[in-house]
């Protein structure tokens, strides 16, 4: 393993920040820890980076525990949450720095920049000026710069928080090639599910300092682990339910789950997809409460008379209006039996 | 939500620091031993010599000179005219921090230098300049029959003459570079202009204005020259007094328990000093300067330019100018041709060449000050800084507390033997001025060192930055611009140092606040002009540096 957390734990005051994580990061694997801001994900990574001393617990890079081990020894990058390009310095000496510090001569620096700037979608910013970069610039360039000294592990810390939608989407399959192209270990965190996802081989969710789940995105999006990564990932379709043979029971009625499903008490998701529009007076009858435009579809807010609200998505020819009556069905494929 | 992640920053920083600390009472050992050398073991002189009888140490005379009426009026008067002095300086200059910071108008350059340099003259050649103004046979004396130079405004007026720049300097620096957003975020949430201000831009400026205010008191507090020449009988200082006891009566026991005074008053004003502001220091958004000022709007911000910009004229360049007018009273620059002649008995040299006396002493001094006082500042500028480290910041202002006279008698009755004997070394004078300058450094650098993002110094260090690359590669190119104010203050302090100089120039080398002191001690008319003239060189010699540095200060600024 390139990287690994065994027990790691750091607390503030009485509070865990991170409590007891064991993660492990395999060499070109890129993984994304996602977490709602304040479940201690910035934390793993300034650990990792050795800014944030371990209460308990170890960091091994290669198998070596870093605790005696300073930052700037580590070999691993960090690409700060809002870059933190040095302002006094052009784009070249952002890049260039940890070269700098790394003993490389002045022609090895200038060949390396310009192979990074190029490399970025940059060519040529080496002279100007870092306050007269965007956003996605700065973005580029700060990712050139932790890149630079080619650190075994490459953390991002909310790579692309700050950075409008577009921009955010064109980006994230920018440095899932270019990751894929060199090879680069990488962890990064961040709390958009999207981001993380469309970056991610392996998605580890934290929640209070724990690991939640760890998955594949598809294994993480297809059976959340728990109540709180189901709603943490936008679902809204999960209540509490007795399964009991191919059906459970929930407020919303009878609800069939997939074969093989375990019996008994558990927390039953329901993915929007799997709500079936029917006839009004076929199934659980509800009013529809609000629509939303989603572009390929219409995501609807159905109000059952005694039960809670229920998501649904339908296509947008046969969306019905706000306040029309419809009845519901569900479609076992879409339906998952959670913890 | 920038806030809660600076504090979750810090939070995080002071957790993880065991290993900083070794380091940082590594860059403290130069300066504390400097300060050891040179300031704590001269004093420990003067007590013992105070103090100390056969080989026992009595209490008995602080008791003694305490209980007479006399000092005690002494002290009442240094503490209340201080108070006075601050509050009116404060008064004055804050409006105009404000202007200099944030309106922008032909000639301000020029004019923030021309503000600088009444506090980079010798106490006693502002001293003579308010006499030459509001004194005897005065300016205001022959215009309107007044004289302010029996009361105590004569005071006043000149120590906000002296200090104005203080404020100015320190609380607008700072306020040149807060983001004028931040303000404007306020307004947006439905503050008044008022409301914004006191709710944004003085809370982010309140360790700058209460770093100044403290400075003022503490330089007033001590005020020697100006009390000296506009106080008469009347008006006595401590510092005055311990000069007094002194030079005049030679009674070093009473100077040693009136120092002693100083020394536990200054101390605990540093004390409540370092408290209040280490507590209200936060990491700020710093801006380019160069792009926060405006072309005066409305006629407040007009009324308020031109309000500030006659105090200007009244205050700080009417006395100047009296001053260049009197030197010039003799026909054809008599007075200046005077000076370079090496007769009359009152110098073994002539006068003028104590200018290049004095810039070779002050080039030393301030290279001293800058290298003490920068490695002062980084040890201090953590945020995980111990309790220990922070004392060392209280003590490093002390030399600024204790009066320049026993700065300088204390040189001149400790370092004159074994082992330390320099009292034939040049290098005596600018040392004495280094310790005045020292904590001008420290305190110019501070609040920039401490206002630079701590995510920054992680970013260089993930990138292999060692803790000393951090420093030369992040925190320096940061704060270069500060570091050359406070080159420059303490550059400007040293050719204007007087109460300590006085005692241990050599008679051969004297600086030239030294020969203008020399000059005015003597009676007649030639002397008095010649006293006028070579101020007015100095004066020019200081604006000169100031606008250097000025000049450098605006060329620096784009890198930014």
């Amino acid at each position: 393993m390139l990287l690994s957390l065994q027990a790691a734990t750091v607390r503030f005051g009485g509070r865990a920040v991170l409590d007891a994580v064991g993660l492990d990061v395999a060499e070109h694997e890129i993984v994304c820890v996602l977490g709602p801001s304040g479940s201690g994900k910035s934390t793993l990574l300034r650990a990792v980076a050795g800014l944030q001393p371990l209460d308990c617990g170890r960091v091994l890079l290669d198998g070596r525990d870093q605790a005696a081990v300073p930052v700037h020894r580590r070999e691993v990058g960090l690409m700060f949450q809002d870059h933190q390009l040095f302002p006094q310095r052009d784009v070249a000496g952002n890049v260039g720095f940890g070269l700098r510090m790394h003993g490389a001569g002045r022609s090895e620096r200038a060949a390396r920049v310009g192979e990074l700037l190029e490399l970025v979608g940059l060519p040529g910013a080496g002279p100007r000026a870092v306050a007269s970069l965007s956003g996605g610039e700065q973005q580029r360039v700060a990712l050139a710069r932790a890149l630079a000294p080619r650190p075994r592990l490459l953390m991002l810390d909310e790579p692309l928080g700050q950075l409008d939608r577009s921009l955010r989407e064109r980006l994230v399959v920018e440095l899932r090639e270019l990751f894929g192209r060199l090879g680069t270990t990488v962890l990064a965190v961040t709390h958009d599910q999207g981001e993380a996802f469309a970056l991610a081989d392996r998605v580890v969710v934290m929640r209070d300092g724990r690991i939640a789940q760890s998955g594949t995105p598809l294994e993480v999006w297809q059976r959340p682990a728990d109540a709180f990564v189901a709603r943490f990932l936008g679902f809204e379709n999960v209540v509490d339910a007795v399964v009991d043979g191919e059906a459970a029971l929930t407020p919303w009625g009878k609800v069939p789950v997939p074969e093989g499903s375990p019996q008994g008490a558990h927390t039953l998701l329901v993915r929007p997809a799997g709500v079936r529009l029917v006839a009004a007076d076929e199934g659980l009858r509800c009013t529809v409460a609000a629509r939303t435009f989603k572009g390929t579809h219409v995501a609807l807010h159905l109000q059952p008379r005694q039960a809670p609200r229920l998501e649904a998505a339908c296509a947008l020819r046969a969306a019905p209006e706000v306040g029309q009556e419809v009845g519901v069905e569900f479609d076992e494929a879409d339906v998952a039996v959670l913890d | 939500m920038d806030v809660t992640r600076t504090e979750v920053a810090r939070r995080k920083g002071r957790a993880g620091s065991r290993r900083g600390s070794a380091a940082r009472l590594g860059l403290l050992t130069v300066p504390v031993a400097f300060f050891a050398v040179f300031f704590a073991y001269p004093v420990a002189a003067i007590l013992r010599r105070g103090l100390e009888a056969d080989g026992a140490w009595h209490l008995g005379p602080l008791t003694d000179v305490l209980a007479e009426p006399g000092i005690r009026h002494v002290l009442w008067f240094t503490t209340w005219q201080a108070l006075a002095s601050t509050a009116l300086t404060l008064l004055v200059a804050l409006p105009a921090a404000y202007v200099f910071a944030r309106l922008d108008f032909p000639g301000r350059h020029v004019l923030r230098a021309v503000v600088t340099v009444p506090f980079v003259l010798p106490t006693v050649v502002v001293g003579t300049a308010f006499l030459a103004l509001v004194g005897r046979g005065g300016l205001l004396d022959e215009l309107w029959g007044v004289r302010l130079d029996t009361t105590v405004w004569a005071i006043l007026l000149a120590h906000v003459f002296f200090n104005y720049a203080v404020v100015v300097r320190t609380v607008g620096g700072l306020w040149a570079q807060l983001d004028p957003r931040q303000e404007e975020a306020a307004r947006m949430l439905g503050a008044s202009p008022l409301a914004a201000w006191r709710k944004v831009t003085l809370p982010a400026l309140g360790p700058a204005v209460a770093a100044a205010a403290l400075m003022v008191f503490l330089f007033t507090f001590t005020s020697f020259g100006i009390v000296q020449i506009l106080g008469g009988p009347t008006f006595s200082t401590l510092e005055v007094e311990i000069y007094r006891q002194t030079s005049d009566l030679f009674d070093l026991s009473t100077a040693a328990v009136l120092t002693i005074v100083q020394f536990l008053a200054v101390g605990a004003i540093l004390v409540v000093h370092a408290w209040t502001v280490r507590r209200r220091e936060s990491a700020l958004r710093l801006v380019d300067a160069s792009r926060t000022a405006r072309r005066p709007r409305g006629a407040g911000q007009w009324a308020l330019l031109a309000g500030v910009l006659g105090t200007v004229a009244v205050l700080l360049v009417l006395p100047l100018a009296v001053l260049v007018q009197r030197s010039l009273t003799a026909p054809g620059f008599g007075y200046y041709r005077a000076l370079t002649r090496a007769d009359g008995g009152t110098f073994l040299v002539a006068p003028v060449d104590a200018i290049g006396t004095s810039l070779s002493y002050a080039a030393a001094a301030t290279a001293i000050a800058v290298v003490i006082g920068a490695l002062a500042a980084a040890a201090l500028a953590r945020r995980d800084a111990g309790r220990l480290v922070r004392a060392f910041d209280a003590l490093l202002m002390l030399p600024l507390g204790v009066s320049a006279v026993t700065v300088g008698f204390g040189f001149l009755i400790a370092l004159d033997k074994p082992p330390l004997d320099l009292r034939q070394s040049w290098i005596l004078v600018p040392l004495a001025q280094a310790l005045v300058g020292v904590p001008f450094v420290v305190r110019t650098m501070l609040p920039v060192l401490r206002a630079v993002d701590a995510r920054l110094r992680e970013a260089a260090a993930v990138l292999g930055a060692s803790p000393w690359r951090v420093w030369r590669e992040v925190d320096l190119p940061i704060v270069r611009r500060a570091l050359l104010i406070a080159a420059g203050f303490a550059f400007a302090v040293s050719l204007g140092e007087f109460g300590a100089t006085v005692f241990i120039a050599r008679p051969g080398n004297p600086t030239l606040p030294v020969a203008v002191a020399r000059l005015l001690s003597r009676p007649g008319d030639l002397n008095y002009g010649q006293a006028m003239a070579l101020s007015t060189i100095l004066m020019l010699v200081c604006a000169a540096a100031l606008l250097l540095l000025e000049r450098l200060r605006t060329d620096r600024s784009g890198e930014f």
